[in-house]
């Protein structure tokens, strides 16, 4: 028994010794957002949404290579190098626009915990305040570092999203057809729910996140390899992970009658085959993701502003030395959490809209991305290959083309 | 400050008038050639109607918020880039520098210019560096609203702005830091560890630039303050090996050795190649333990006497080892076999004798560590003990090196 103790401890060093960037930023990606976005989608439309996953892949290991390629080639935080290159106005714009889609973000990951526990009859007056106190606290005076370590290791529970995906006997034919087979619909909701898809997947936010991640442990061009494997083995766990999510969904909800998600105990449905157990499970796993990603998000927004914007930023810095890093750090988690408090705020609702928030902020920051890294007096001989310019500048159009038309729909005919 | 002053922002885009008052384009960047002076504007460069022209301070007669710059002279020359010119604009803004006297990395976001009539014409000097909201709040507005305008309710922001003398451009390019006059001497006169926080705030090319060119000496006590190990080694790597063995001579040989361990094997080859014979030894020693033994935290830098030695030659002793002076504080009895026999605390001998034996002075129990002692456990010694410095010795009981409790210290904060 001690031996099996032993073994397991082993593995689980192995496990975080191999954690860099790439793989933190690819379990943060499932956040709150992240599974009700993937759960809605599964509920309400069933195996159709699947053919999204690939490219999403794509793109996903595209912006984040990037992004860990120019932190390891300039050693400066994305927003250093907006701020460097296109001046102050449009950093400030820019970093403004962020801050706005994060706070969202902030929100949707306090529902989360909302949400989580109000299955069990916990109230959100006692479990979001508390939440929010507990994460604030964590960050700056406690130490976040070991902590990161238990989120992680608590991620490994989205694998039960891969046994329910199987146990539920879902349709794998009309899943394989649908994984590879477009489909487009000028349906509102479906393009709510597309741009939302994208927008969790990759948000912008972890952009800024990663890179300043990858700065930060000194990676540089010559050990760059490494990462980015890393990286992309990060991105394709994502959306496996997503993948089966939809799919279990689909197998345990839309297949009874498909419907809109609207608090947890329905996506929990998911979960299905775990019987008594499947509330539980979910409720275990939104709650981590969503503590992990609020632990990080605000922070990382602080940063990316206060980096940009030249203000002094450090959770080891006193409060009078970084007095704007700690208003704006403090700030998000007080309005996140405050405004979920707010009698009879839906939920669920407000977690989705998050990520379509984040879907229509992609395509500008990617725009800058892709300028920045094509310069070479920054890049040297690490600026794009061709097809890396060619897939962004792709996705740029599209999402800006899915928010035109989600917009002109909603104007045309109400909200669908 | 002079009683006229002018912003970078304001200057951008502000008409420039021919002696008859035509408007012949407007600024777009001004800058310093430092080889001439270091703070005095130098040259304007004008978008005119085609091409960019360069105006030099002696071509203008006069600067105003109301009229924009006036020249007395036009004959203008044809932009070129010169690489003895510091571009505020392209340069500077936006740029990060070091604040020497604030001893941090900050952003630039404007630049305050004096202007002074010197009798034939307007002189613009730079004056200061701003950062904090004041500036931001001017440069976001600067072109929506009237420059007037801006100045009068930008006052109820505090002003937050570094003295252009204690501004340090930093620069990666060697060649160019020479043609734009840039040093360091500043940094060197910093406490080593602002200046490692300072070196940790900047990119990798810019760490290189400051550790290239300022004094071995500085540069190795200011590594050593460096709290990452990763971050100290890939400093040491991206310099030439010559210039790292120089601060590599300057360092404690634990540190070295600690730092040395985290590089490539080739890497450290190379570097200890270059040292001197005497520190290239003792690092090579050190390197040969486990980071987390005894051995591994130890340093050589001792001072070690024979068994029956008296005070007057522990005396002569230091005075041959003043550079260890600072931080000594306990002197070590050896035999024939040089094997550790007493340890003295140094206070010991102010109140003896000149001609007592040191023998006399020893502690009454000695502490002290084998080379493969863990980590954890001399830390436990050092509480348990109360100690400042524990003696290590190999396997033979031969004094190997010394533990001191600064490096526990470090052990303790990194945990």
């Amino acid at each position: 028994m001690v031996k099996l103790l032993q073994r397991f401890r082993y593995h689980i060093l192995i496990f975080l010794g191999v954690l860099g960037p790439g793989f933190i930023t690819a379990m943060v990606d499932n956040d709150s957002g992240g599974i009700y976005t993937y759960s809605a989608a599964g509920a309400k439309y069933g195996y159709l949404p699947l053919w999204t996953l690939l490219p999403i892949t794509v793109v996903l290991i595209i912006t984040q290579e990037m992004c860990s390629r120019m932190g390891a080639v300039t050693g400066k935080g994305l927003s250093d190098l907006i701020r460097e290159e296109f001046g102050l106005r449009i950093t400030f714009l820019l970093m403004s626009l962020l801050v706005l889609a994060n706070l969202t973000n902030v929100m949707a990951e306090f529902a989360g915990v909302a949400s989580s526990l109000e299955i069990f009859h916990i109230s959100r007056y006692i479990t979001v305040p508390l939440a929010a106190i507990g994460v604030w606290f964590l960050v700056v005076k406690g130490n976040y570092t070991s902590v990161e370590k238990v989120f992680l290791f608590a991620s490994v529970i989205y694998v039960t999203y891969i046994v329910s995906g199987i146990l539920v006997k879902p349709d794998w034919k009309e899943a394989a057809i649908n994984s590879v087979r477009p489909m487009l619909m000028l349906d509102s909701g479906y393009i709510f729910m597309l741009i939302g898809m994208v927008g969790t997947t990759i948000a912008p936010w972890m952009q800024f996140y990663l890179q300043s991640a990858v700065v930060e442990k000194g990676v540089t061009a010559k050990d760059y390899s490494a990462s980015r494997l890393e990286v992309t083995v990060g991105c394709i766990m994502t959306n496996v992970i997503a993948f089966f999510i939809i799919v279990a969904c689909a197998g345990a909800i839309w297949s009874v009658a498909p419907k809109d998600i609207t608090d947890a105990s329905e996506a929990a449905l998911g979960l299905k085959p775990f019987g008594q157990y499947a509330v539980l499970l979910f409720s275990a796993g939104l709650l981590n993701a969503s503590i992990f990603a609020a632990s990080i998000l605000p922070l990382s927004t602080a940063y990316s502003v206060c980096e940009g914007l030249g203000f002094e930023a450090g959770v080891n810095k006193r409060m009078s030395e970084a007095p704007i890093f700690y208003f704006l750090y403090t700030s998000l988690i007080v309005v996140g959490a405050g405004v979920v408090l707010i009698p009879g705020f839906p939920l669920v609702r407000m977690i989705l809209l998050s990520q379509v928030a984040n879907g229509v902020l992609l395509p500008f920051i990617l725009i800058f991305m892709v300028i920045l890294i094509n310069k070479r007096d920054l890049m040297g001989d690490w600026v794009n290959p061709r097809w890396f310019n060619l897939a962004s500048w792709a996705t740029v159009v599209i999402m800006i083309g899915l928010t035109l038309a989600l917009v002109g729909i909603t104007i045309r005919g109400g909200t669908g | 400050m002079a009683d006229k002053y002018l912003y970078f922002t304001e200057l951008l885009s502000m008409p420039v008038l021919d002696l008859k008052g035509r408007r012949i384009g407007r600024a777009k960047d001004a800058a310093l050639v430092p080889r001439e002076h270091a703070a005095r504007i130098d040259r304007f460069l004008v978008g005119g109607e085609y091409t960019w022209l360069t105006v030099r301070f002696d071509q203008i007669r006069s600067i105003t918020l109301e009229n924009g710059i006036q020249l007395s002279d036009e004959q203008l020359l044809p932009y070129h880039d010169d690489e003895y010119m510091m571009r505020i604009g392209r340069d500077l803004l936006d740029q990060q520098i070091i604040d020497v006297t604030g001893r941090k990395v900050v952003r630039v976001n404007d630049v305050t210019m004096g202007i002074q009539h010197d009798g034939q014409r307007d002189i613009l000097t730079v004056l200061e560096v701003d950062i904090g909201v004041r500036s931001i709040f001017r440069r976001l507005f600067q072109g929506v609203l009237p420059r007037p305008l801006i100045r009068r309710l930008q006052r109820r922001i505090p002003p937050n702005s570094i003295r252009w003398e204690f501004a340090n451009v930093v620069e990666p390019d060697p060649l160019r830091r020479l043609r734009l006059n840039i040093s360091y001497d500043k940094l060197e006169e910093m406490h080593p560890a602002d200046l490692a926080d300072i070196v940790e705030d900047l990119a990798p090319a810019e760490r290189g630039a400051i550790f290239e060119t300022i004094d071995s000496e500085v540069a190795a006590d200011a590594l050593t303050e460096v709290e990452d190990p990763k971050m100290q080694a890939s400093i040491l790597e991206n310099l030439e090996p010559e210039k790292a063995a120089d601060i590599m001579e300057e360092m404690a040989p634990d540190e070295a050795a600690d730092i040395l361990s985290e590089m490539k094997e080739e890497t450290s080859e190379e570097i200890l190649e270059e040292m001197d014979s005497e520190p290239k030894t003792d690092v090579r020693e050190l390197l040969e333990f486990e980071d987390d033994t005894a051995g591994g935290l130890m340093n050589t830098e001792y001072v070690a006497l024979h068994d029956n030695a008296t005070v007057a030659d522990a005396m002569a002793a230091l005075k041959g080892n003043e550079d260890l002076l600072e931080t000594l504080n306990t002197l070590f009895l050896i035999d024939e076999e040089e094997r550790l026999t007493a340890a003295i605390p140094l206070a010991r001998l102010f109140l003896a004798a000149g001609e007592s034996r040191l023998k006399d002075l020893a502690s009454e129990t000695m502490i002290q560590v084998t080379v493969d002692e863990t980590q954890d456990r001399v830390s436990e010694f050092f509480d348990k003990y109360n100690l400042l410095t524990l003696p290590v010795v190999d396997d033979e009981g031969k004094l190997a090196g010394v533990i001191t409790a600064d490096d526990i210290i470090s052990i303790l904060r990194q945990k």
